[in-house]
């Protein structure tokens, strides 16, 4: 053989040898995710990449709408994957924004809770669009040392006896808190689920949220906003996430909340992929990684909210001591049955009729109503 | 000299032929030499800002399908019905034009001593360091300086601890549209300052002494010189002070109270939230029609001359 043949030969060894390495190391490709701040930590997204191949790239968003906005931006094809709140998920849903999944292809599947396998705000007609991750009650929170005796109802942020320290956030699915004071406390209206409102239930609840505005010192924005206002007393009682209770005890507030006996409103969220993703083989491979019990147990702690997986509680106290119950992530059924999940509010009351309020009027409503 | 243009010209050719001809052309037509001139800038005028503007009319037109989400490419004037219909939208954009105009007059009338003092009275060396007072809350982010002034208003904050000591009743001016009207007027004053300063700086001494000299007193030397002279000024600041105003967005949310909105708010929530840009597009067009009429007052009263 003359030399140039050696080289040739050389080159087509070399150029066999590293395709062959290279294909076990990235069957992957790229993941473009929505997500909730703090959904996406390094933390459990490095040992995703490393033993899949599969690159995350994670877009936030700050609010469930903007979710949907972004989701339907470029025709829908700029991103795969979305961690959608109950009050954006069916609007992805029946905007066929997302595609349904197949569940058993998740291995932990099978140890989530009974409430969140199949639950109303990801799962239609019996196809699952996604898989449930987290979830966590929206709490009535007050200051111990300013309200006595310490509430036990959500009258307290609808009575005057606070007026003026009151806040509670600016979304219009806080109309589903008022609806769901009002299913419990008026009977006659007829409110069987606090997210299905014909108009006479709307229009009842619109108007406890008139009276109510006169009480309120601020309807807040973000979490940060609602921790400084409970820090710096310009409020004393809201609504609010165990997020801003957790933070506030962390830095010595007097502060509490509750569930209160009407129960209460949550969100769960939902990892949900996109109808145009070209990198299913990816989504299905990080929905498998998430619901893990480390996985469900580091993001938790992380954000102070609770997993859906029930093996990850032994993991949560092992991580953070007593976590597991103060996050109720081992609490009995009777505790979800007081947990009204937040969806999207759509024409179809689910009894039939198709009279509900849907999520728009909600918005304008919202809107009138700050006026 | 002529010998070395003529080698050059040899050296060069035709192009510099063509250089001097297209020069000479030029220099005997002078509305072609501008209009060669202004063509770049005024295009990219016409390119990003008209165009910005028709894409925004145009889009108001349109509407949103709300269950798809999708926008729907029909003409309708849907849009500006509701607004019109709306008595929500009338209460945000009343509120939004009347702070707006609350905080100009604030500003003007805390701006017109000010400025005074400034071009007339002060050392050029003082002039300097009010120059730079005046300028410095702008080096800040504007951010950080609504935050301030959260700190100073909250319920135990700066304010209140002060009237304490004093002995007075706190003021409840967290979370309130008298808020959003101080820290506006805060913010927005060094654009009204500025503008009064140059109107004053420019009225030339001799008017002032002349006044004296026909036997007026400062208070009518200020009324019937002064102020007349200064108006373009104020009116220039005026534009500036109103129309970032109106536009603004940031300050109600984070001072502002329960009834707060302005038409920034509403925007962002119908494009960021109901994903209806149509119709945030549609309440856009009224702060241009406000700020239109207003600017073609303002020309009326001589403010351009005054930028």
């Amino acid at each position: 053989m003359t030399k140039r043949m050696w080289a040739l030969v050389a080159i087509l060894a070399v150029g066999l040898a590293f395709p062959a390495a290279g294909v076990t190391k990235s069957s992957g490709g790229t993941l473009n995710m929505i997500a909730w701040e703090g959904y996406t930590q390094a933390q459990w997204v490095k040992p995703f990449e490393k033993s899949t191949g599969c690159t995350v790239h994670a877009k936030y968003a700050g609010s469930s709408d903007e979710m949907v906005t972004l989701m339907r931006s470029g025709g829908g094809s700029q991103y795969d994957m979305v961690s959608a709140s109950g009050d954006a998920s069916l609007r992805l849903i029946y905007g066929k924004d997302v595609q349904a999944i197949d569940p058993t292809k998740i291995p932990d599947f099978k140890n989530f809770g009974k409430t969140f396998q199949s639950p109303p705000n990801n799962t239609v007609g019996g196809k699952h669009y996604g898989i449930s991750l987290q979830w966590g009650p929206n709490t009535l929170l007050y200051n111990t040392k300013k309200v006595s005796p310490a509430p036990t109802s959500w009258a307290a942020i609808y009575s005057p006896k606070y007026k003026g320290k009151v806040t509670v956030p600016d979304n219009p699915i806080q109309i589903a808190d008022a609806a769901l004071y009002l299913m419990k406390t008026q009977p006659s209206l007829g409110i069987k689920d606090p997210y299905e409102l014909n108009s006479t239930q709307f229009n009842a609840t619109i108007n406890l949220l008139k009276k109510q505005k006169p009480l309120i010192k601020k309807y807040w924005a973000t979490a940060g906003q609602e921790i400084s206002d409970f820090k710096n007393g310009n409020v004393v009682i809201g609504a609010s996430w165990p997020y801003q209770t957790n933070t506030l005890v962390a830095d010595k507030a007097p502060v509490k909340d509750l569930v209160p006996k009407e129960g209460a409103t949550g969100w769960l969220d939902t990892w949900m992929v996109s109808s145009h993703t070209k990198n299913l083989d990816c989504a299905m491979k990080w929905l498998s990684w998430i619901s893990t019990p480390k996985v469900q147990a580091q993001q938790a702690i992380f954000f102070g909210e609770t997993p859906v997986n029930s093996k990850a509680c032994a993991i949560m106290d092992k991580l953070s001591k007593g976590s597991c119950a103060q996050y109720h992530a081992n609490a009995p059924l009777k505790y979800f049955k007081q947990i009204h999940f937040w969806k999207t509010p759509i024409a179809d009351c689910g009894n039939g009729q198709k009279n509900c309020m849907d999520y728009t009027k909600w918005q304008s409503a919202w809107t009138a109503l700050k006026g | 000299m002529a010998e070395r243009l003529d080698r050059a010209q040899g050296l060069g050719g035709n192009r510099a032929g063509a250089r001097r001809r297209l020069g000479g052309a030029l220099w005997r037509r002078p509305r072609l030499k501008g209009a060669s001139l202004l063509s770049p800038p005024v295009l990219a005028f016409v390119l990003v800002y008209v165009a910005a503007l028709v894409a925004l009319f145009v889009s108001s037109l349109w509407t949103v399908d709300s269950f798809t989400g999708l926008t729907i490419h029909s003409w309708t004037l849907d849009n500006f019905r509701e607004l019109w219909h709306g008595a929500a939208y009338h209460t945000v954009a009343v509120r939004t034009i009347l702070i707006a105009a609350a905080v100009t007059v604030t500003d003007a009338i805390i701006a017109f001593p000010f400025a005074y003092f400034m071009a007339r009275l002060a050392g050029p060396r003082l002039r300097a360091v009010l120059f730079v007072l005046v300028l410095l809350p702008l080096w800040a982010s504007y951010l950080a300086r609504v935050y301030a002034w959260q700190l100073i208003l909250n319920s135990d904050g700066l304010l209140n601890w002060s009237l304490g000591k004093l002995g007075l009743p706190a003021a409840n001016l967290a979370y309130t549209n008298t808020a959003m009207w101080i820290v506006f007027s805060y913010i927005w004053l060094p654009f009204m300052i500025l503008p009064v300063y140059a109107a004053l700086e420019r009225i030339p001494h001799s008017y002032i002494e002349a006044s004296r000299d026909l036997g007026a007193k400062s208070g009518r030397t200020l009324r019937s010189v002064i102020l007349p002279l200064a108006l373009p000024g104020i009116v220039a600041g005026s534009i500036f002070t109103f129309s970032l105003t109106l536009g603004d967005y940031i300050t109600p949310v984070l001072v502002g109270g329960t009834s707060s909105q302005f038409i920034g708010n509403v925007v962002y929530d119908s494009v960021n939230g109901a994903g209806n840009l149509p119709f945030g597009a549609a309440f856009a067009v009224v702060p241009v029609l406000v700020m239109g009429a207003y600017l073609l007052v303002a020309r009326r009263l001589g403010a351009f001359e005054a930028l």
